[in-house]
């Protein structure tokens, strides 16, 4: 499977995760959530941001309780709950999020 | 991900007419030549995959004494028609356990039975209901043997005893070794012999989560709690899913294991290495994969030293450490024998509360009223404690005792007869929601009863994988994501922790108390 974007075509596996994490940008971002008929807002950028940073250093997405308490250090503790993740990712922040942010799908008994 | 309708709930839990193809799909994503490959099968559907696929079952038959007695005893007395979640809440018959018996019945019946390979010259094999195995049956496998959770509800009713759940397993064993195995557990079991666990979680991020709890514990309680990774000399090795590390509610479970380690004084670790007491080789069906999976909790309880392995909170987990560890990865002649091997959490938890020494404050659980799910693989594959049926009564007297309500379902749904909670058996992934939503109908009928009439508010489970299945499935039948909770969650909630700051400090799910 593939995603076309800029006239450029990204490899995607069965459920629309990109297949090589260093192929990921700002606009296959956007092409990602668009699948999805998502759009992304600074509050979904925070969180991406966030994952790819996290994910840069430790191989993995973060736990959502690691995730749920960065968010609360940097914008706010009314942030920093998995409620809030919930309203930006309906699906699931780890594994919502993780897509756009163009990580692998956590897997397991999640 | 097709469109598919949530079924609709009734008081009693609704018996439908069957309707035939209900449930016809292509089935979960296949496995990738990679996952495969790490597993030891074939990367994909072999040359001649017909014959091989017989022969495979052939010696399964022989191998496994269980599986030929199943196959062989089956008198189609009906009783198990209406036992299994999937068939109610789908109306599939070939969801009825019998009917999905019957599709590795009827190829085992012409090939390896002499009245079949009798008939099978004169053409007359559809005499006995024995079939060929050929593409479409290969279909039906691939698809039908995903939709069972290999929950062995249809066992306790079938007056033989007949384990759907063990012809599940050699099913999809038998596929997974002609090249078809399923993408879920064969990436997973790939990513645990690779990385240690089912999440691919390595050491460096599993350390960093753990200092984080360690954290939280300390600002909510102000005592230092450790929750140790690696550390040799320990008395206790807690092998735990690794969900416990990185979803919720199971985190919630995990602080709740070292809030009472920390209180008994025993000294515990985490081990990196076997950072995951899920076993999905239990899954696939396949001995090999399970016996290597199980061995890394030997080798590590050899390199760090401990005396105790103790189980966190994993429902076939536990069936495996229960009754298979000892045979897969035994002796363990070198741990304490004075304690049970392995031991469960609960079980660690209750000796304690039995003998009293942990003090607890149940009205921090005031605000919830609590029911306990009893999951498929502790309730029908294992035991807890000393007594027959300590499985059912050890959870629900840790709950009684960290809470002040407490109200059980409907008899016939919970103990032996539990529903699955619909996630179970390798099908806890999304491209299975529709089998996933429509399995838990019967628990939700049941759940949804005593919201309606006890007024609970949330349910409690031991298993990574019903806390994760609930959390998803819920808001299908209008109940919400977090009335999904750990039985640790709650113990953690109510103790009162030695030199803990205030008795009465802000419950720790406070996020998720209603507003």
């Amino acid at each position: 499977m593939a995603l076309e974007v800029n006239g450029k075509s990204y490899e995607v596996d069965e459920e629309g995760y990109l297949a090589n994490l260093n192929e990921w940008d700002k606009d296959v971002a956007g092409a990602l959530a668009a699948s999805d008929d998502a759009e992304l807002t600074d509050s979904h950028w925070e969180v991406i941001n966030f994952l790819r940073e996290y994910y840069e250093e430790y191989q993995i997405a973060p736990a959502v309780r690691v995730l749920t308490k960065a968010i609360g250090k940097r914008l706010g503790k009314e942030k920093g709950n998995s409620k809030y993740l919930y309203e930006l990712f309906p699906y699931g922040p780890a594994k919502q999020a993780c897509k756009y942010a163009g990580l692998p799908k956590p897997t397991g008994c999640v | 991900m097709a469109d598919f309708e949530t079924p609709e709930l009734f008081k009693h839990i609704h018996i439908p007419k069957p309707v035939p193809g209900a449930m016809e799909s292509v089935g979960p994503f296949i496995a990738k030549p990679d996952h495969q490959t790490a597993l030891g099968f074939p990367a994909e559907l072999v040359d001649n995959w017909e014959q091989k696929a017989v022969d495979a079952m052939g010696e399964a038959v022989k191998k496994y004494r269980g599986l030929a007695v199943f196959l062989d005893s089956c008198v189609k007395c009906g009783a198990c028609t209406d036992k299994c979640h999937y068939y109610l809440g789908s109306s599939d018959p070939k969801n009825m356990p019998v009917a999905r018996q019957d599709l590795f019945r009827s190829v085992y019946r012409k090939y390896h039975t002499p009245a079949g390979k009798f008939l099978s010259k004169l053409g007359l094999e559809w005499l006995i209901g024995a079939k060929t195995m050929d593409k479409s049956v290969l279909d039906d496998w691939y698809n039908y043997y995903h939709q069972c959770s290999e929950c062995r509800r249809c066992s306790v009713y079938c007056p033989y005893g007949i384990d759907t759940a063990e012809i599940t397993m050699a099913a999809r064993d038998v596929m997974a070794q002609i090249g078809q195995g399923m993408k879920y557990s064969n990436e997973i079991i790939a990513k645990v012999y690779k990385i240690g666990n089912n999440l691919g979680l390595p050491e460096p991020a599993l350390a960093d989560t753990l200092e984080g709890l360690e954290e939280d514990i300390e600002d909510e309680t102000g005592v230092k709690v450790e929750l140790p990774l690696d550390r040799k000399g320990c008395d206790i090795l807690l092998i735990t899913p690794s969900a416990d590390f990185f979803a919720e509610p199971h985190v919630d479970g995990l602080m709740g294991y070292a809030k009472v380690f920390h209180e008994a004084g025993v000294s515990w670790t985490i081990s990196s290495k076997a950072s995951e007491a899920a076993n999905f080789g239990l899954f696939i069906g396949n001995y090999d994969n399970m016996r290597k999976i199980s061995l890394r909790i030997r080798e590590a309880a050899i390199d760090l030293g401990v005396k105790r392995i103790v189980y966190g909170e994993c429902g076939h987990a536990w069936r495996v450490g229960y009754s298979f560890l000892n045979t897969l990865a035994g002796p363990f002649d070198f741990l304490d024998q004075n304690y049970p091997i392995p031991q469960h959490i609960c079980e660690f938890t209750h000796d304690l509360i039995k003998k009293d020494k942990l003090k607890f404050d149940p009205s921090e659980n005031d605000w919830m009223t609590l029911t306990f799910h009893d999951s498929c693989n502790v309730a029908r594959g294992s035991r807890m404690g000393d007594k027959a049926g300590g499985q059912f009564t050890i959870p629900r007297d840790i709950i009684k005792t960290v809470c002040n309500n407490f109200v059980d379902m409907a008899p016939e749904t919970i103990g032996e007869g539990t529903y699955c909670c619909g996630g179970g058996g390798g099908l806890l992934t999304d491209d299975l929601m529709a089998v996933r939503v429509k399995g838990a109908m019967p628990r939700m009928t049941a759940l949804t009863n005593v919201v309606k009439e006890d007024g609970v508010t949330h349910m409690a489970a031991i298993c990574a994988i019903c806390k994760s299945q609930f959390s998803k499935v819920l808001p299908y039948y209008n109940l919400g994501m977090d009335m999904i909770v750990s039985v640790h969650q709650l113990v953690s909630n109510a103790i009162i922790l030695t030199g803990q700051e205030s008795e009465k400090g802000e419950p720790e799910t406070a996020e998720s108390k209603p507003e």
